[in-house]
């Protein structure tokens, strides 16, 4: 038996250059969101240009919109609705499968059948198509979006998470826990969660990506955030019309969207590692 | 004589995921003689799979040679290139792992895949390569050698796989073959079988050997001179016969003593009349799959057991793989719900299924599983681990645990320093502790053990076993004792069950008569092992009994 004489678990992180870049634009577009009313040149809502599709100038950074709007503010307010609601959606989604997935692993039995084949019911429903759906009968308003994206994306996340906890819930220590007399919320959120964090992080991340997508995809069919307010998938749907003219107006939303998504998956793919050199 | 192999100065480096290196073979020299078989043994962590695995030029992922020379039939594998080595590689040196099942292709019949390095190295044609392995089957004393080859790998038994494992690396005629563990996984009834087997088949045809184990007596079987080994260091290295009687290293020492036979030796308590026992078992039934019209399940793993222990006594239950003691043990503490027959806990009727005993009669009935490494939750530290069940059976909280906690950790000799770590960052015996100390926080009267000796090494088992009868004194505890192993059942039990399919044939209680009655307890008995190199030889059993209860 080996006696150890190091007194403090000594944990520190690798984290690759990759991630760290992923990780600095995530955060650039945050910050852009959070201060977004407070660094916007001009009203969202207001022309100010003659002309229509205009060039990159000093006094409109990024052109104007087909209607002569500056568009440099109309993506910095775009920031907020993209990352605010997906991230509002995501949060919901991932919570709400994560906890009922984690659920049914612990309680199995009736709950956990009736729940998936619920859930795989909802999930067979194509995303978008119960997107179009729900816009047309209900109409598009922030909450509705939200929840909405939410309620698509729940399915996946109770899948995942279920079937990580599934593989945790056989360990012998979960055995333990159950013949000490605990209740499924100490075996769920103490003995389980703390052992799939990591995984789930990463399921976090790429449902972020999805939800994203899919806010741009409604809002390109005009059933996202609604007028004078746009997401950039609503700007890129809105502009396209500057397509034919190389228009700032419709690259640099596209531009928008590819960055914030490639970067939440550089992010995820290379989430800092923790070090367990044991040997020291 | 010129020697087979020749490894000199080799040192082994691996990388930690912080990119530092550590060396874990410090400089080893090692000769084998053609024909010798030569045994590694050591703990594990000791080195003794790498160097066997550098004699085929190979170093785990993580890991690669930085220096010496392993030299094969005078060429040095260290310095040859991948694809000669590849040449070298079951043409010279083959190689036999520890788990057959896992190195046997599911889905390919053993035949084909046995045959498979002729056909890599263009030995012979197909034809000859069958009709040799078929002879290899017959020369390993496998059952039907005609036909066993065309069955796929889950149609054999255990102990018949590591023998067609020895098969595949036979057929090329190599000049060595190294054995890794290869009866490790095997109960001790099949293990000598496959022990013969490899022993006369090794004469026979002069090939040489590396055999690596854990186990000496196994070791003191099957070699000509044992290498001890510890943190990539060679201790000792003698002949096995000299190393049995003469061992210079304390470590060797060490090692040997850990095999000596330790009784309980107390004497009889006669339980005074209208005593209740602690535990009864009362007809216990328990078992796997649908439940039938008659209300047992399709598969009963346990049949008609009963049971009786009184307070500060041990009892063991014994049996191989499969003969439903660690059913027995799940039945006992609730996990699986038995369908028949009681259980009294200190008078008290238990309820079948854990979910509906009471905390009180959860906190006397705690029971240790054998992989300390899944009972232990990897996220947790030692501290929230200990704590949780002194906080949810004593309501203890802040200082009063912490106290306790340390209190704990001294009393299974475990330094405090360790409260903050991980599972992951301390040693099998120490995890095993830790086990241990969880189950004693909830001041328990029976606990009851799983194999908690089978996942460590002889010396560390040893000293777990010598904690274990510690706390007995200490605490008044009792323990039901479940093990493969009947050295360790009769170092700590006063009474042993002898379980055999579901069923317990015999009851012993070693204090008054260790012969057992019973014709499957004398064959289990007879069959452990024994640190005499001739005991395999002398070893005559009785064929109808091993007919009827080997299945290896």
């Amino acid at each position: 038996m080996t006696t150890s004489t190091t007194l403090h678990r000594r944990v520190s992180y690798r984290f690759s250059w990759v991630g760290m870049i992923g990780f600095t634009i995530i955060l650039f577009w945050a910050v852009i969101a959070l201060l977004a009313p407070h660094i916007i040149p001009y009203p969202v809502g207001e022309i100010i240009d003659e002309d229509y599709f205009g060039p990159i100038s000093s006094k409109l950074l990024l052109g104007s919109d087909y209607l002569g709007r500056d568009m440099f503010s109309r993506i910095i307010m775009g920031a907020r609705y993209t990352v605010g609601i997906s991230l509002a959606a995501v949060c919901l989604a991932c919570f709400s499968g994560a906890a009922l997935g984690m659920a049914a692993a612990v309680i199995g039995g009736w709950f956990d059948t009736l729940l998936s084949r619920l859930l795989d019911a909802l999930n067979s429903i194509p995303s978008k198509l119960s997107g179009l759906v729900v816009a047309a009968a209900v109409g598009s308003s922030l909450p509705v979006l939200i929840l909405m994206l939410a309620v698509i994306y729940t399915p996946g996340a109770y899948r995942f998470a279920r079937s990580l906890a599934v593989n945790i819930n056989t360990m012998d220590y979960i055995t333990v826990a159950r013949t000490r007399g605990e209740g499924i919320p100490y075996v769920v959120f103490s003995e389980i969660l703390p052992n799939i964090t990591g995984p789930l992080l990463a399921d976090f991340g790429i449902r972020f990506v999805f939800v994203v997508l899919l806010l741009s995809g409604l809002s390109f069919l005009g059933l996202g955030v609604q007028p004078p307010y746009a997401d950039w998938g609503a700007l890129v749907h809105e502009n396209i019309g500057g397509l034919p003219f190389g228009a700032p107006a419709v690259i640099v939303p596209s531009l928008a969207i590819a960055s914030l998504t490639i970067s939440v998956n550089l992010l995820i793919d290379n989430l800092p590692k923790k070090i367990r050199d044991r040997s020291r | 004589m010129e020697n087979l192999v020749e490894i000199r100065d080799l040192r082994v480096e691996a990388t930690t995921d912080a990119g530092r290196r550590i060396e874990i073979i410090k400089g080893v020299d090692l000769d084998v003689a053609p024909g010798e078989i030569v045994a590694l043994i050591g703990e594990s962590g000791s080195g003794k799979t790498t160097i066997a695995l550098t004699i085929m030029g190979y170093a785990r992922p993580g890991c690669r040679i930085t220096s010496g020379s392993v030299t094969v039939a005078g060429k040095d594998m260290v310095t040859l290139s991948e694809r000669q080595r590849a040449h070298v590689r079951g043409l010279e040196v083959s190689y036999v792992p520890q788990s057959a099942a896992a190195a046997f292709n599911p889905s390919k019949r053993i035949i084909d895949q046995v045959v498979e390095v002729t056909r890599i190295h263009r030995l012979m044609p197909i034809a000859q390569a069958r009709e040799k392995a078929i002879s290899l089957f017959r020369s390993l004393s496998l059952p039907d050698p005609e036909e066993i080859g065309n069955r796929y790998p889950h149609q054999v038994s255990g102990g018949q796989l590591q023998r067609l494992a020895a098969a595949m690396a036979l057929i090329s005629d190599p000049k060595l073959v190294i054995f890794d563990e290869p009866t490790t996984a095997l109960d001790v009834t099949t293990q000598i079988e496959v022990l013969r087997a490899f022993k006369a088949v090794m004469k026979k045809s002069g090939i040489a050997g590396v055999y690596v184990s854990h186990d000496l007596a196994v070791v003191a079987q099957i070699a000509d001179r044992i290498v001890v080994l510890r943190g990539g260091d060679v201790q000792e290295v003698g002949n096995t016969a000299d190393i049995l009687s003469d061992a210079k290293h304390p470590y060797t020492r060490e090692l040997l003593s850990a095999f000596e036979p330790k009784s309980r030796g107390e004497s009889v308590v006669v339980a005074a009349p209208g005593h209740t026992p602690l535990l009864k078992v009362n007809g216990l039934i328990a078992g796997y799959g649908p439940v039938q019209a008659d209300g047992l399940p399709l598969v009963k793993a346990v049949q008609e057991a009963s049971l009786s222990l009184e307070r500060g006594r041990n009892l063991g239950i014994i049996g191989e793989s499969g003969c439903g003691k660690s059913t027995l043990a799940r039945s006992i503490a609730g996990i699986l719900p038995a369908s028949a027959g009681q259980l009294t806990l200190d008078g008290r009727e238990l309820a079948r299924s854990a979910r509906h005993r009471s905390r009180e009669q959860l906190r006397e009935l705690q029971i240790v599983f054998q992989h300390a490494d899944t009972s232990l939750n990897p996220a947790k530290t030692i501290e929230e681990i200990l704590g949780r069940p002194l906080k949810f059976y004593h309501g203890m909280k802040g200082r009063v645990r912490d106290a306790r906690i340390d209190a704990l950790l001294d009393m299974v000799r475990l330094p405090k320093a360790l409260r903050s770590r991980t599972p992951a960052e301390l040693s099998g015996g120490q995890k095993q502790r830790v086990n241990f100390a969880r189950a004693l926080a909830a001041e328990p009267k029976l606990i009851v053990c799983d194999e908690i000796t089978s996942a460590l090494d002889t010396v560390v088992a040893a000293a777990v076993i010598d904690l274990l009868k510690e706390m007995q004194r200490e605490l008044s505890l009792s323990y039901i004792f479940i093990s493969h192993d009947l050295s360790v059942v009769e170092a700590i039990c006063d009474e042993i069950v002898v379980m055999y399919n579901g069923r317990k044939v015999e009851e012993i209680t070693p204090a008054i008569s260790k012969v057992p009655q019973h014709p499957y307890s004398k064959l289990l008995f007879s069959s452990v092992p024994k640190l005499d190199p001739g005991w395999l030889d002398r070893l005559e059993r009785d064929p109808e009994l091993v007919k009827t209860y080997v299945h290896g």
